[in-house]
């Protein structure tokens, strides 16, 4: 217990993961904290690349870290433009109301 | 040894905590700050695991740019957030089993995790070859060099959303009174000015 180990990390990330996935069910109609749900899994991934790398002793982890928070920013940049855009159109962001292309 | 684990499950703890509240809080708003206090805590365990260059960029990008963004389109958006949840509750046994499955089977591949015998031999950039150097030093040596490629793109993909952003969030409304400064400069004394030639006691 007292020896913090990989396992914890992996085992903490598994857990965040899981809020994130559950998230998604929870707040099924609210597009914006679906959007911090997925920030949430993407930070769980990010632990697990830097307890690897810190683990393994390979820098690789982390660099790849990086990218990983490139692809979040951008993700939340257009996610959240879209929602803008969407709701100046239609004036509501509920998710069911965003099937207007399904013939 | 006792301070590292006391600060890991501390840090662990608020993190998970924090990251319950996101999802569960009534107020959108009250989400973004639990997710701050989330990301403030990952900052702390990824200084904690050595890796004191990705805490602290984690810290500027996701507090400072991310989680401020979500903060300025919850409050920008003005949609009752009450109507958003009525009904939500039907999906969160499926939600609930789905998680605990996941949840489980993370747990079983990851909770008694070995490494092979020879994975010392088999690592990409190992921190071995920059003894003494710090962590954003070795980082850049590596980022900068290895992986330039990939390094170019992640900027490509960086302006080509604020691209999209722009381009998706701009309009030009119409009626609406701007200043234009081509209309200004084209204009000359003659056409706006009259001069007429009043004489004394007509009073026009």
């Amino acid at each position: 217990m007292l020896e913090i180990g990989l396992e914890h990390y992996l085992t903490l990330a598994a857990l965040l993961f899981t809020i994130g996935v559950f998230g998604m069910f929870l707040n099924r109609k609210n597009v914006i904290v679906i959007l911090m749900s997925v920030e949430l899994m993407l930070l769980a991934v990010n632990i697990n690349f830097v307890a690897f790398s810190a683990y393994l002793d390979d820098l690789t982890g982390q660099v790849f870290t990086m990218f990983i928070l490139t692809v979040a920013a951008a993700e939340a940049a257009i996610g959240l433009a879209i929602l803008v855009v969407f709701f100046r159109n239609k004036g509501s962001i509920a998710v069911e109301d965003i099937s207007s292309m399904k013939g | 040894m006792i301070v590292q684990a006391l600060a890991f499950y501390l840090f662990a703890g608020i993190l998970t905590m924090s990251a319950l509240m996101v999802i569960t809080a009534r107020n959108p708003v009250h989400s973004v700050l639990f997710l701050i206090l989330a990301f403030f805590n990952s900052a702390g365990l990824f200084i904690m695991l050595g890796a004191e260059f990705v805490g602290m960029i984690m810290v500027i990008v996701y507090v400072g740019a991310v989680a401020v963004l979500f903060l300025f389109v919850v409050m920008m958006l003005d949609i009752s957030f009450a109507d958003l949840r009525k009904g939500a509750m039907q999906y969160v046994p499926v939600g609930l089993v789905i998680g605990a499955v996941l949840l489980a089977e993370l747990v079983l591949v990851y909770g008694a995790w070995v490494f092979a015998v020879d994975v010392a031999e088999n690592l990409a950039t190992p921190m071995m070859a920059f003894e003494g150097a710090t962590n954003a030093h070795s980082l850049g040596l590596v980022l900068y060099t290895d992986y330039v490629l990939a390094f170019q793109v992640a900027g490509l993909i960086l302006f080509v959303a604020m691209v999209g952003a722009i381009v998706l969030t701009l309009r030009s409304r119409p009626g609406v009174r701007k200043q234009s400064v081509a209309e200004q400069q084209r204009r000359k004394v003659e056409d706006v000015l009259e001069i007429h030639k009043v004489s004394p006691g007509t009073g026009g």
